[in-house]
């Protein structure tokens, strides 16, 4: 196996980066980073916070909760589903692919 | 029904009855000298088509397939079998169904078992008599209930706690079929029946809530967890398999908005003072854990209406010269399928809707997709919405020869494009929205609900 790359994703840093609905109107994430160096990375909120996740999904900063649980390397973050479960313009019924530009976000330059 | 005791342990074969589950699941929960079988039976994951159509996502002969499995462990071990959300969505539909499935595995198997059913669904014009009376909230992020809302739906259901289904335990069940129910509620009915406290029973039944899902190896089979008087212990029953302090407390985060605190109709899962410790290389102790009884009992509401008809259809694009520039390509399709539409059957903007979807480029994640690249290939799906399902397959074939033969915009020749198959449309009936998301003060925790005790046996 050849040297890993340099990492330069969350998902480099992270073992499992999901997301799926919580309810019909709201949907979940979780980064499960591989060790507690990855996880201060994007727990520090100078990183990721509230209006980047604004950003990143084109939700309203302040309909965003997150969650920093230390004792699993896990940041959650959870906001209102921005398109009706099922409707016209739903192409994820589950959001279970949601995850996917927080996972390629840029880990902050060192 | 009614003795104390010092510990209840819940057998949770799987996360939803029909998904499958080992049959040593079964036996080993059951020499583990499990007390109680729990299974759910539905969510709103897959969508408001269940719902709104009254029918299940799962096949009955996978239903059949876990339930002749359970029902016979439940006869072997008199002990009772609980399921929720009957049939995905817990319509009275939904219990009827799940119903008639055991009804005919007890007549094959021979089995005595006594079956009460709980259902849940609610009619509108009740519905609106609390509205009218003030005592219907929204949860975020719904704003305030239209009765014309309640009206529009196809069907209602209230999620029960865990009193109608105790009270249809203490009616003599050994198996109880309910309509929708909190996915905790299912597992934590018996422990609360028998006297457990509730801040371990209820954490646990969040933990037990999708079997496997809190062990090492979620496709290995149940878990059984024990409840006691300071806390409960959680074990695989796949000894092959762990429980480890990380995947069971892990499992608060799944499908959950916020990890620590979860409502329930008669109060507040509390965990953020829980501690999760190993007892052994498989089996972790969990204490700590709290229920914070609510002023106020609320019941839950779901309710799925019709939003029209869709009708879908689906090419495919190879040709580099196309890929390459697939974003101009795609909105001049929109644009020439809107002029044909309204040129050739009259109708306005308003009157349908619909939906280009390039799979391969940036179909899932559309504006949000990060990535860029050109792909090597697209699938192309026209979704068409209208008030019925006629117009939506007029505008589909309207758009037929666009998806064959459109060409770019700096093209001299008509290219012909992929149609997966013929006929090209597909009409997909009528399309359904959640659109009830409120909860309604109650009085008494099981009056939205209708429980029918099991029948009296002949002597």
């Amino acid at each position: 196996m050849s040297e890993p790359d340099r990492p330069r994703t969350i998902a480099d840093l992270a073992r499992e980066v999901r997301s799926k609905n919580a309810g019909p109107f709201w949907v979940t994430m979780e980064l499960f980073m591989r060790d507690a160096a990855g996880y201060a990375t994007v727990a520090d909120p100078a990183y990721l916070d509230a209006p980047v996740i604004a950003r990143l999904y084109d939700v309203a900063a302040d309909t965003i909760q997150i969650f920093r649980i230390p004792e699993l390397n896990v940041v959650k973050i959870s906001f209102p589903r921005p398109v009706v479960q099922g409707s016209l313009r739903d192409r994820d019924i589950h959001a279970g692919q949601h995850h996917v530009p927080l996972a390629l976000f840029p880990l902050p330059v060192a | 029904m009614t003795e104390t005791r010092d510990s209840v342990r819940v057998l949770a074969p799987s996360g939803m009855l029909g998904g499958g589950f080992p049959p040593e699941t079964i036996t080993r929960g059951l020499d583990l000298g499990a007390d109680v079988i729990t299974v759910d039976g539905g969510s709103t994951d897959s969508g408001p088509y269940y719902l709104g159509s009254g029918t299940a996502k799962t096949a009955a002969a996978a239903v059949a397939r876990d339930l002749r499995l359970l029902l016979r462990a439940a006869a072997t071990a008199g002990i009772p079998l609980i399921v929720g959300s009957c049939g995905t969505s817990g319509t009275d539909s939904g219990v009827d169904w799940v119903a008639g499935i055991t009804r005919d595995i007890l007549a094959e198997e021979g089995l005595d078992l006594r079956v009460a059913t709980v259902y849940s669904e609610q009619q509108a014009a009740d519905l609106k008599e609390h509205l009218d009376a003030g005592r219907v909230h929204p949860l975020p992020p719904a704003g305030d209930l239209d009765p014309a809302t309640l009206e529009s739906c196809r069907h209602i259901v209230g999620m029960m706690g865990h009193e109608p289904i105790v009270e249809a335990l203490a009616a003599g069940a050994d198996v109880v079929l309910a309509g929708r129910a909190t996915d905790t509620a299912v597992a934590a009915a018996y422990p609360l029946m028998v006297g457990m406290p509730a801040g371990p029973t209820w954490h646990a039944a969040k933990i037990v809530e999708c079997g496997g899902q809190c062990t090492t190896n979620p496709r290995s089979g149940g878990v059984l967890a024990t409840i006691d008087a300071t806390g409960f212990t959680i074990e695989p029953l796949d000894p092959a398999v762990a429980c480890t302090p990380t995947s069971v407390s892990a499992h608060m985060l799944y499908e959950t908005v916020n990890p620590y605190s979860m409502r329930e109709p008669a109060g507040t899962i509390n965990v953020a003072e829980a501690t999760y410790r190993a007892l052994d290389d498989r089996r972790v102790r969990v204490e700590g854990s709290r229920f914070e009884l609510a002023e106020q009992h609320t019941i839950k509401l779901e309710g799925a209406r019709v939003t029209g008809y869709e009708t879908m259809s689906f090419t495919a694009v190879r040709d580099p010269h196309i890929l390459g520039q697939i974003t101009t390509w795609a909105a001049l399709l929109r644009r020439m399928i809107t002029e044909w539409v309204t040129q050739t059957l009259s109708l306005s903007e308003d009157e349908y809707a619909f939906d280009i979807r390039l799979y391969g480029y940036d179909a899932v994640l559309d504006a949000l997709d990060p990535d860029t690249r050109p792909p090597r290939e697209v699938g192309v799906m026209l979704l068409v919405h209208a008030a019925d399902q006629q117009t939506a397959t007029a505008v589909a074939k309207i758009a037929n020869p666009l998806l064959l033969h459109l060409p770019t915009p700096d093209m001299d020749y008509l290219p012909s494009l992929a149609f997966a198959t013929s006929p090209a449309e597909t009409e997909r009936g009528a399309a359904y929205e959640f659109v009830l998301n409120h909860v309604v003060d109650v009085d008494s925790p099981t009056s939205l609900f209708r429980i029918n005790p099991p029948e009296d046996r002949d002597v």
